[in-house]
């Protein structure tokens, strides 16, 4: 494992039945960038992220996160390591018979012999990172689709985690809910140097954040930056990411260009 | 001849991997049970959702069921100019089978669909791998309250089933058809014997309750992760559930030789 790689997928293979899902994956994301997995649906892509997560057990194969091979741990083993991570579902995934502050709290009471007070605090400090005021006793049905996944974040990092994993974090959300999202995964990537992971359908918000980005094609799948995948020898490849720009290369590289300086205001932000 | 074997033999492998997969999942419960930290809220919290809630069905259901004993046996004991036995055929009939039968199969229906139901709901929306990425063991947070909840709360209701059906018959006997008052409390205060028929129903009552404890967390733990899934779900616990209460209600019976 390099000393850069946070986590690293070597030779893995996935089958749900007969079906395969992939074979013989590569892959590795460096400590303390955004990484973007790209693929059409139904390539993987977040059975890739639950692979990290210890959530799902590859077929074959080996998965180090944070130093460890987790293949080979037991499930017991596995909540040692997933104290490190943090992930944001799709849906949220939170616990609906609890309020929006009770689920933020909600790690932190398991895992720690902190005080009311503190995890108050705590709670505050995480709902206002992904600014969100006055919905502490709201419960999750009574949130909106943007609330719900910024909530989830939240949850995310409580416990304060060295890895993120963010599965559809812009799926079913509005233009400005998007670029809130982003802007606030770029802030946290920043701000705590935390390895960050997302699986996204979303091109722009690719092209901007990512810092490496993983493209799942059927039978193969590239890596690099988003640049050097625009530039890629293979038509699949820059299809993929030209698809959203009309196919005009020109306005994607403004677009990244474009994303280096709202890194910058979003840091001060 | 040859398919229907094949097909036969493949729904035998089914059904022992099932009752395979039971068995541990059983097993992963009673592990966690004595697993820190004890979940006393959740556990309170199921206690009120499976048992409090279902009081109102449990005992007009039971009123109801003794009324029909009270009437069916006047009838019946009337030919024999046995009326003053109606408190005895009440309360045995009512100890021994309907009390923890009819209330295990409302409690199936009323309790045990719901915590399918929700089980099911929370893995469809990922809830359980969400606990899991936060470290916390579904089976011990989820699971083992309401399995718990519901081996507690069985005995209870179907004791409070069994005292309404015998106000029930009361009513009916002794109130509108005419049975003597005395005659009724004193055949039935003769008739119940403690070892016999009180510890046999609390014993049937237990079993039940693990039973919909197990199965239905079991339904809901295993159902894919759709709408259609937790609807299958949710009737695989009903059917499962009731068809297992009247299969072990008539072992159990055997076993006690009452």
């Amino acid at each position: 494992m390099g000393e850069c790689d946070h986590i690293r997928l070597e030779d893995v293979s996935m089958a749900f039945g007969r079906r395969e899902v992939f074979t013989g994956l590569n892959s590795c994301f460096p400590r303390g960038q955004i990484s973007v997995i790209l693929g059409g649906s139904g390539s993987g892509k977040s059975t890739v992220l639950k692979i990290i997560g210890g959530l799902v057990r590859p077929h074959s194969g080996q998965v180090w996160v944070d130093e460890e091979n987790i293949t080979q741990l037991k499930e017991r083993q596995l909540y040692q390591v997933r104290r490190r991570i943090g992930m944001m579902f799709q849906g949220g995934a939170l616990l609906d018979s609890l309020t929006v502050f009770e689920n933020l709290a909600f790690p932190v009471r398991e895992h720690t012999k902190l005080g009311e007070d503190e995890i108050a605090s705590r709670v505050r400090r995480c709902l206002e990172a992904v600014g969100l005021n006055d919905v502490e006793d709201l419960l999750p049905g009574q949130l909106s689709g943007g609330m719900t996944k910024r909530v989830a974040l939240g949850r995310a990092l409580m416990m304060e985690p060295v890895i993120l994993l963010c599965d559809e974090p812009f799926s079913g959300l509005d233009p400005i809910s998007i670029r809130r999202i982003e802007q606030l995964l770029m802030r946290i990537n920043e701000e705590f140097s935390i390895t960050i992971v997302v699986v996204s359908h979303h091109i722009p918000s690719t092209l901007r954040m990512a810092e490496q980005v993983l493209l799942m094609l059927p039978g193969a799948t590239v890596a690099g930056s988003p640049k050097e995948l625009l530039a890629h020898d293979d038509d699949r490849v820059r299809g993929f990411l030209h698809e959203d720009f009309g196919g005009d290369p020109d306005l994607q590289v403004e677009s990244i260009e474009g994303s280096h300086g709202e890194k910058n205001w979003s840091r001060s932000w | 001849m040859v398919n229907a074997i094949q097909e036969l033999g493949a729904k035998t492998t089914r059904f022992i991997e099932e009752l395979g997969r039971i068995a541990v999942f059983t097993w992963l419960i009673v592990r966690a049970v004595f697993r820190p930290p004890p979940r006393i809220r959740p556990f309170i919290d199921e206690v009120f959702k499976v048992g409090v809630m279902s009081l109102v069905i449990i005992c007009v259901s039971g009123v109801a069921v003794g009324a029909v004993l009270g009437l069916q046996g006047y009838n019946t004991l009337v030919r024999f100019g046995a009326t003053e036995s109606l408190g005895a055929a009440v309360g045995l009939v009512l100890f021994r089978e309907l009390g923890p039968v009819l209330t295990a199969l409302l409690f199936i229906g009323r309790a045990g669909s719901s915590t399918t139901a929700e089980i099911g709901t929370m893995v469809a929306t990922e809830q359980l791998d969400g606990l899991r990425m936060m470290a916390v063991d579904p089976i011990h947070y989820v699971i083992t309250p309401k399995a718990l909840a519901m081996l507690f709360v069985m005995p209870l209701l179907s004791s409070l089933f069994i005292l309404f059906g015998l106000g029930g018959g009361y009513l009916v006997g002794a109130q509108l058809m005419g049975v003597d008052p005395g005659s009724y409390i004193s055949s039935l205060q003769n008739a119940i014997v403690f070892k016999d028929d009180i510890l046999s129903s609390l014993i049937k009552a237990l079993t039940f309750g693990c039973m919909v404890g197990v199965i239905s967390t079991f339904e809901g733990y295993s159902s894919a992760p759709t709408s259609s899934g937790v609807s299958r779900a949710t009737t695989a616990s009903v059917v499962v559930g009731s068809v297992s209460v009247l299969i072990v209600d008539y072992l159990l019976t055997a076993l006690m030789g009452v």
